[in-house]
C-alpha cells in the first residue's frame, strides 16, 4: 500500500541540476587523498608500494590544484554543496583564488617531500604509516583551504592535526615525545579555542556558511559583541600559527621528529593557520579586523623580531630554522594587520614563498647533516669542500628566506614594506626590514661555519654520496624560488586578484547565493 | 534556561583551565577531558534550548509550524565528541609512553627536547 505524498517543491531545498564537470574539482583534492590513503593503509605491509603510490597521486594532486587555479582564475570562485543541499544548509566548498594557490602550493611541497621521504624514511618508518599519514595530513590541509564553512573548517583543522601527531611520534625516541607531548597539549587547546569561537559564532549568526556569515554581519554589528568574537578566532589562529606570545609548542617539537616531517610541517601547518585568519577576519570580519589591527600589528611585529633573535641563538640547525619559521609568520601576521590590497596580498605572497623555501630549508638541513654529520653547529663544518651544487642551492635558499633578490622572499617583502610606509605605520615597515637584516646575520653565519669552514680531522665525517631523491626535491623547490623572484608578475597578478576577492567577497558571495542573500 | 547552563559552561572551563595549568601531565589530561566537555556544553547552549518540541515537519508543509529544538547544535556536538574524544585517547597512550620512557609526568623535568643550558653557537672559527 503506497501512500502518496503530497508533491513537494524540492528546488527551494535541494540543488538540482547535475554539477559541472569541472566544478567536481572543488572537492576532488580531498577526496582523492582520503581515498589514497585508504589505499595505503590497505597495502601497509607491503611497504615497497608505498613511496610509488604516494609519490604518483602527489603528483595527480598536484594536477587537480593546478586545473583548479586555472578554473578559479578563468571563472572567479566555484562552489559546490555536498548532498545537494541549498547552502546556507549544506555544508559548502567554495574556492577562491586564495584558497586554490595555497592548495596547489600546498601539493607541491608535499609532493617534494614525499620524494625526498623516499631516501629518509626507512621501512620501519613505512610500517608505521609515514605514507598514509601524509596523504591524510593533505586531505585536512586540502580541505583547510577548499572549505566555506566555518566548522568545516575546524574539523579539517582536526584532520590534519591528529595526521601530524602521528607524523611527529614516528620513531619514538624520547626526543620526539618529549616534543610531542608539548605539540599535542597545546595545539589541542588551541583548536579547542577555534571550536569555542566557533560556537559562540554559531549562537551570534545562526548559520555557519561563510558567505552566509560575511553577508549577515553588517546588520549585527549594532548588537552582537563581534570584536570579542573575532579577537577570540584571531588568538586561536595565532596560536594554531605560532604567533609570539603562544607560540612555544614549535621551537619544542619542530626539530625532534625525522627531517622530512620537519620539512612537511614547515611548510604546511603553520600556513593553514595564517590562511585562516585571513579568511576569518579579512574576509568575514573586515571592520573588527580594523579595530583590532594595533593588536595584530603589534604581536606580528613582535613574532618576527622575537624569531629571528631565537635563531640567532641557536646551535642546532633545526631549532634555528624552527625560529624562522616563526619570524615569517611575524611579516604575515603585519600583512594581515595592514589589510588593504597591498598588505593582504603581501601576507598571502609572503605565505606561499615561506611554503616552498622553508619546506626547501629543512631538506637541506637534513641533506647538510647526512654530509657532514649532524645537526650541531658546534661540529658541521666542510660542506663547500664537499658538495659545491648542494652550497649553492642551500646560499640561494638563505637569501631567499632574508629577503634579498631575486629571489621569492624579495616581492612580498616589498609589498609589506610599501604597504607598512602607505598605511603610515613606518615602525612596521622597520621591523620587517630589521628582521631581514636579522635573518641576513644568522643564516649567513650559518654558512660561514657549516659551508666555508674547513672540516676539521677529528669532525665526524658523513656520507659522501647523495642520493638522487635527496637532491631533486632540493633543486626543485629552490628553481620554484629564483623562478617567483625573476619573473614575479604572474603570480604577483594572481595574489593581488585574490587580495581584491578577499577584500571586496561580492563574487564569492554570488558563487555560494547566485540567486540573491540567503533566506 | 540558558544562563543555568551558561553558569556550568563557565565552571567547567574554570575547572579545565585550572587543571590544565598544572605541571603535571596525569592532571592535564583531566583538564583535557572536562575541557571536551565544556566546549560540547557552550555548543549546545549557542544553539538555544527548547524543550520537547521535535524538530519533525508535518504532512503538507513546507516548514516547521512553531518554534521547534534545534536539531543542528547536536550535529555539531556529536563531530566535537568524537573528535575531543579521539585526542583524548591519543594524548592518554602518549602520556602513558612519555612517563614510561622519560620515567616522569612533571613537565619542568621533560627536558629532552630542549635541554637546559646548550651551549651558545660558535663565535667563529
Amino acid at each position: 500500500m503506497a501512500v502518496s505524498s503530497p508533491p513537494v517543491d524540492l528546488s527551494a531545498a535541494l540543488v538540482l541540476e547535475p554539477v559541472a564537470a569541472l566544478d567536481w574539482l572543488v572537492i576532488l583534492p580531498v577526496a582523492w587523498c582520503i581515498g589514497i590513503g585508504a589505499v595505503l593503509m590497505m597495502v601497509r605491509h607491503r611497504t615497497f608500494l608505498h613511496p610509488p603510490i604516494a609519490v604518483a597521486a602527489l603528483g595527480v594532486l598536484a594536477g587537480f590544484d593546478a586545473t583548479l587555479l586555472w578554473h578559479v582564475a578563468q571563472n572567479g570562485p566555484v562552489t559546490m554543496v555536498m548532498g545537494r543541499w541549498l547552502p546556507p544548509f549544506g555544508i559548502a566548498f567554495t574556492v577562491d583564488l586564495t584558497g586554490a594557490l595555497f592548495a596547489l602550493i600546498a601539493a607541491m611541497v608535499a609532493l617534494a617531500g614525499a620524494v625526498a621521504a623516499v631516501t629518509d624514511i626507512n621501512d620501519s618508518g613505512r610500517r608505521y604509516g609515514f605514507y598514509p599519514f601524509l596523504m591524510l595530513l593533505m586531505a585536512g590541509v586540502s580541505g583547510a583551504f577548499l572549505t566555506g564553512d566555518i566548522f568545516n573548517l575546524y574539523v579539517w583543522f582536526e584532520v590534519l592535526l591528529i595526521s601530524s601527531f602521528g607524523l611527529l611520534v614516528l620513531g619514538a625516541e624520547r626526543e620526539q615525545i618529549d616534543g610531542a607531548v608539548k605539540y599535542g597539549f597545546l595545539n589541542l587547546v588551541g583548536t579547542t579555542l577555534f571550536l569555542i569561537a566557533t560556537g559562540y559564532l554559531y549562537g551570534i549568526f545562526g548559520t555557519l556558511n561563510m558567505a552566509d556569515i560575511a553577508a549577515k554581519a553588517g546588520p549585527l554589528r549594532e548588537t552582537a559583541p563581534l570584536t570579542t568574537l573575532v579577537a577570540l578566532f584571531v588568538f586561536a589562529f595565532a596560536m594554531k600559527a605560532a604567533a609570539f606570545p603562544v607560540n612555544f609548542w614549535l621551537p619544542a617539537s619542530y626539530h625532534t621528529p625525522r627531517i622530512v616531517v620537519s620539512a612537511l610541517f614547515a611548510g604546511l601547518l603553520t600556513k593553514v593557520g595564517i590562511y585562516a585568519l585571513i579568511r576569518v577576519s579579512v574576509m568575514l570580519f573586515p571592520l573588527e579586523r580594523d579595530d583590532l589591527s594595533l593588536v595584530i600589528a603589534a604581536v606580528g611585529a613582535l613574532t618576527m623580531v622575537t624569531g629571528a633573535l631565537g635563531a640567532l641563538a641557536q646551535t642546532d640547525t633545526r631549532r634555528l630554522l624552527g625560529y624562522l619559521v616563526i619570524s615569517g609568520i611575524g611579516s604575515m601576521l603585519a600583512g594581515v594587520a595592514l589589510g588593504g590590497p597591498g598588505g593582504i596580498g603581501g601576507a598571502v605572497f609572503y605565505a606561499l614563498h615561506s611554503m616552498v623555501v622553508m619546506t626547501a630549508l629543512y631538506l637541506a638541513a637534513g641533506l647538510a647533516a647526512r654530509l657532514g654529520g649532524g645537526f650541531s653547529l658546534a661540529s658541521l663544518s666542510g660542506l663547500y669542500a664537499r658538495h659545491a651544487l648542494f652550497s649553492a642551492l642551500s646560499l640561494m635558499l638563505f637569501f631567499a628566506v632574508s629577503g634579498l633578490p631575486p629571489f621569492s622572499g624579495f616581492w612580498p617583502k616589498v609589498m609589506l614594506v610599501k604597504a607598512a610606509l602607505d598605511g603610515g605605520a613606518g615602525w612596521l615597515a622597520a621591523a620587517l626590514l630589521f628582521t631581514g637584516f636579522l635573518t641576513m646575520i644568522a643564516t649567513g653565519r650559518l654558512f660561514l661555519l657549516a659551508y666555508w669552514r674547513p672540516a676539521a680531522a677529528a669532525a665526524p665525517s658523513g656520507q659522501a654520496a647523495v642520493p638522487a631523491t635527496a637532491l631533486l626535491p632540493l633543486i626543485v623547490l629552490t628553481a620554484v624560488s629564483v623562478l617567483i623572484g625573476l619573473f614575479p608578475e604572474t603570480l604577483l597578478g594572481l595574489v593581488q586578484q585574490a587580495a581584491l576577492t578577499l577584500d571586496e567577497p561580492s563574487a564569492y558571495l554570488h558563487s555560494v547565493f547566485p540567486a540573491g542573500s540567503a533566506p | 534556561m540558558e544562563p543555568v547552563f551558561a553558569l556550568l559552561t563557565g565552571i567547567f572551563l574554570t575547572i579545565a583551565i585550572y587543571l590544565m595549568m598544572s605541571k603535571f601531565i596525569i592532571r592535564m589530561l583531566m583538564g583535557v577531558a572536562i575541557l571536551g566537555n565544556a566546549v560540547n556544553l557552550l555548543i549546545f547552549t549557542s544553539g538555544r534550548i527548547m524543550r520537547e518540541v521535535p524538530p519533525v515537519i508535518g504532512p503538507g508543509l513546507d516548514v516547521p509550524a512553531g518554534p521547534v529544538a534545534n536539531p543542528l547544535p547536536q550535529a555539531l556536538i556529536l563531530t566535537a565528541i568524537v573528535i575531543s574524544f579521539s585526542f583524548f585517547a591519543f594524548l592518554l597512550v602518549l602520556s602513558w609512553r612519555a612517563y614510561s620512557t622519560l620515567g616522569t609526568d612533571n613537565t619542568d623535568e621533560m627536558r629532552v627536547a630542549e635541554p637546559d643550558g646548550a651551549p651558545p653557537p660558535p663565535l667563529g672559527y
